[in-house]
């Protein structure tokens, strides 16, 4: 069986990063759940990547406009940042307020707005919604900067309640009505971009945000029962003392980190799985002023976070499926050259970073899955799993030598469970496992012979784990 | 085997990147052409001519004898209204069929839904590539995306046949539908069991062909083979895809040397796939379709050219009416789109209405999102 202290702190570590290697899960385990969530709550108090040395290597990543170095800078960052749970909160909120690549067109726009929300997505929501309001990507996606005093777009207008912060509706309620879409989108007029240079043919430069005062509509207007003469600014303060924006939140942090819920577009006339949770964090976000990290304390602090019944009650994101497998088997933990192709490996998962499908974002959970993603994701995790010169592998064999000179089948399996999770597959699914390792009898690793017999099984026994239902799931 | 071969297929070939058209269908008999192109024009006495306007790219010779046999149709003018400068939401566009927002389903998606609405033929739509294009795109509609046929599988990791073949019997008893484990769980599983199938299907595709007929060793050329490999496997497939290298047709620079590579490979290339699918008579139900998600700026840019609007697009096949679809778009300055391009005067969806109605036999409308005065070439 495995021990609940190392299984606690690898859901954690699984679910508040992007998953880690044995050793690292043993050694955070030791510290203590209460230290690692405190840690992981306070990531300026760990080190962060070093920079200078990323872009000293690869001086191509550095405000490149490729989109393919942007990805690849990021999925390196997501596999060695210390600093995990500030990284997972900037896939959280690129998940949220979607802009792509398809019409930004430029890497290294998307690059800075993923920097956004690393730096400011576990600070306060209001700073993190004005700096989404000022972005100058974001108001070129959702085409804010057609937008004018004389001829609306409601685009932003729109999105910023729907899917940015207000949601549909709550409690079988609608937030907001037609009205409250144009009084917000009038309010943001002149929330524009600086006219850039054309970009051909000598590349492009960056964009900046600029207001424009002589294309805002300053007249009165009437958002959420609340009549003046709005700027941008004041529908952000009246959208944040919205208790409907601190249910949206609050759900999509417990979609995000606790369990899959049902799709975002269903949530006004579906309950929330576990209103008193939500509701906890409700009441954070509010006593500490719209602080992000103080929603994200109470959620890691709870029992029902820590209990097993959250525990593989996800669908592994594909940013996940890449990013957490090349953890766990110690790839990519330094510089190196071949992180390219890893950074396409998501995209053929059906998750093609820094370019979401619309700005709706991708549909989560259970429609990651279908036959081709399904082929991409058990590949893709069994053959590195079987790879048994990679280190962390390696460190796994180890430990599961050092659990007696001769393992039965069922200890076998049992072992190779534990270590790759400890990962809970169902009866019919163990015993498929243990019939395929009794073929080959008990595992001794005695002789050199014996021990590479033990190490090309072990190896294939991780490649069959990776394979199942159950590993699709985190 | 299932005979099916008298059913309509699609195959689709899309030249990722955004191809010149101007020196693809090179408009010889106006003096624009040279004007606008002091780097990269092509020389009146190296053009393949067609008719007395136009002419194919030196490089496209092997596609002269469809056109000979009228077997090759050409759209000129092709695209959409606002068109986008940007191939990832220009292709989007393509494949969702939606201009004005943003989709996330295909018009392929959507057929393969209507050819088989209970997903009986895990088969009936393949990408050949990694990664599904999002013209096959659509909830509840399996394509298999195949890197490569000759090893396309699960667990492909795994070393020695004997022991993957052990493990995928493993896998399919894993898998097996078993109920009560939980939507989601029994939904994986399901899924596991169609992938499963349809790679043990495909996997005999290569065993089951022989031609006379030997491909490029390029990835245009191997994927092609690999979909008429699939078509003469008589698996019930009804559409086609791949993409050529991502980006290929993005001549920035050197464009013409790189260029005339491209179209070589793919001109070769689609002799080679009509002439492999004749000696196994198996063309008569086949529509090659090629197109690129926009065209090129008029005016080169000393080596090479930037992105443009209006493009070129082609269909081979035995139904195809050979001849030239659409106008050339003006080249004249004061006719050009805003930033010296090409107007579009043929909506692409205009294609796509001939293809789905009098090619594969469906109604066209909910597919390309509305009616277009259709382009009669079949």
């Amino acid at each position: 069986m495995a021990d609940e202290n190392i299984a606690l702190m690898a859901h954690l570590l699984r679910r508040s990063g992007f998953g880690a290697s044995r050793n690292e899960i043993e050694a955070k385990a030791a510290q203590g759940y209460q230290a690692t969530v405190d840690d992981l709550l306070a990531p300026e108090s760990q080190e962060n990547i070093e920079e200078d040395l990323l872009f000293r290597y690869n001086p191509s990543y550095w405000q490149s406009a490729a989109i393919e170095n942007n990805v690849q800078a990021w999925l390196y960052t997501m596999i060695n940042t210390p600093r995990q749970l500030q990284e997972k909160m900037s896939l959280f909120w690129h998940m949220i307020f979607c802009a792509g690549h398809s019409k930004i067109d430029s890497g290294y726009e998307m690059g800075r707005m993923i920097g956004m929300f690393r730096e400011h997505g576990m600070g306060n929501f209001r700073d993190l919604i004005y700096r989404l309001s000022t972005s100058p990507g974001m108001m070129y996606y959702l085409d804010n900067t057609e937008s004018h005093q004389a001829a609306l777009n409601e685009n932003y207008g729109r999105e910023l309640l729907e899917l940015f912060s207000l949601g549909a509706g709550k409690d079988e309620e609608l937030n907001y009505s037609e009205d409250d879409v144009k009084a917000c989108a009038r309010a943001f007029t002149g929330w524009n971009n600086a006219p850039a240079y054309p970009p051909f043919p000598y590349g492009r430069s960056p964009w900046e945000f600029r207001f424009d005062p002589a294309d805002h509509d300053d007249g009165e207007k009437t958002f959420l029962g609340e009549t003046g003469a709005w700027n941008g600014d004041d529908i952000l303060d009246i959208i944040c003392k919205q208790p409907a924006t601190a249910r949206f939140l609050a759900r999509h942090l417990y979609n995000y980190f606790v369990a899959d819920d049902v799709q975002i577009p269903a949530w006004r006339l579906t309950p929330p799985q576990d209103l008193d949770l939500i509701q906890k964090m409700e009441k954070a976000y509010f006593d500490s002023a719209y602080d992000i990290t103080e929603m994200l304390r109470v959620l890691f602090n709870s029992e029902k976070f820590k209990s097993e019944s959250v525990r593989f009650a996800k669908v592994k994101s594909p940013a996940e499926v890449v990013a957490g497998t090349l953890r766990m088997v110690e790839e990519h933990r330094e510089i190196k050259l071949g992180l390219f192709q890893h950074s396409q490996e998501p995209k053929y998962m059906g998750m093609d970073l820094m370019n979401p499908p619309t700005v709706e974002g991708w549909h989560t959970g259970r429609e990651w899955i279908d036959s081709g993603t399904l082929v991409e994701r058990i590949n893709y995790a069994s053959e590195l799993l079987g790879n048994t010169d990679l280190p962390g592998v390696k460190g796994l064999i180890d430990r599961l030598m050092s659990r007696g000179d001769s393992l039965s089948p069922e200890t076998f399996v049992d072992g190779c469970l534990d270590l790759i999770g400890p990962i809970t597959v169902d009866d019919g699914t163990r015993s498929e496992l243990v019939a395929h390792a009794q073929k080959s009898g008990d595992l001794r690793h005695g002789s050199s012979s014996e021990q590479s017999e033990f190490t090309r099984r072990t190896g294939e026994m991780f490649q069959m784990i990776a394979s199942t239902a159950e590993f699709q799931f985190e | 085997m299932v005979s099916t071969q008298k059913d309509p297929v699609l195959a689709i070939l899309s030249l990722s990147g955004g191809n010149d058209g101007l020196n693809t269908i090179i408009p010889r008999s106006n003096g624009l052409y040279r004007d606008f192109r002091p780097s990269l024009s092509i020389a009146e006495d190296q053009i393949i001519p067609i008719n007395d306007d136009f002419g194919l790219h030196p490089a496209m010779g092997p596609l002269k004898k469809f056109w000979d046999e009228g077997k090759l149709a050409i759209f000129l003018g092709m695209g959409y209204p606002n068109s986008s400068y940007s191939h990832f939401r220009s292709m989007d566009i393509w494949h969702t069929c939606e201009p004005d927002t943003q989709g996330n389903e295909g018009w392929l998606g959507r057929v393969i839904k209507d050819l088989d609405p209970t997903s009986e033929n895990v088969l009936t739509g393949v990408n050949f590539g990694r990664g599904l294009p999002r013209a096959l795109a659509k909830d509840g509609v399996p394509v298999a995306s195949v890197g490569d046929l000759e090893t396309y599988g699960l667990l492909t990791g795994i070393d020695g046949e004997s022991q993957r073949s052990e493990a995928l019997d493993v896998f399919g008893r894993m898998y097996s539908p078993a109920i009560g484990r939980g939507a989601v769980m029994d939904y994986i599983r399901n899924t596991g069991t169609d992938a499963l199938k349809g790679a043990d299907i495909l996997a005999t595709a290569p065993q089951k062909y022989s031609s006379s007929v030997e491909y490029s060793n390029t990835a245009v050329g191997g994927y092609m083979k690999n979909i008429a490999q699939t078509h003469l496997a008589g698996f019930g497939t009804r559409v086609l895809y791949t993409t050529s290298p991502y980006n290929s047709f993005d001549t920035h620079a050197n464009q013409a040397a790189l260029h005339s590579g491209l179209w070589a490979d793919v001109s070769s290339t689609v002799e080679n796939f009509m002439a492999d699918l004749r000696e196994h008579q198996a063309s008569d139900n086949v529509l090659l379709f090629m197109f690129s998600e926009f065209g090129r700026r008029i005016t080169d840019n000393g080596s090479g050219t930037d992105h443009g609007s209006a493009g070129i697009a082609f269909a081979v096949g035995e139904g195809v009416k050979g001849g030239i679809y659409g106008e050339y778009p003006s080249l004249a300055a004061n006719e050009q789109e805003e930033g010296g391009n090409l107007k579009y005067g043929q909506d692409f969806r205009s294609v796509y209405t001939c293809i789905l109605e009098d090619h594969m036999g469906l109604d066209a409308k909910p597919i390309v999102g509305g009616s277009f005065e259709k382009t009669k070439f079949l």
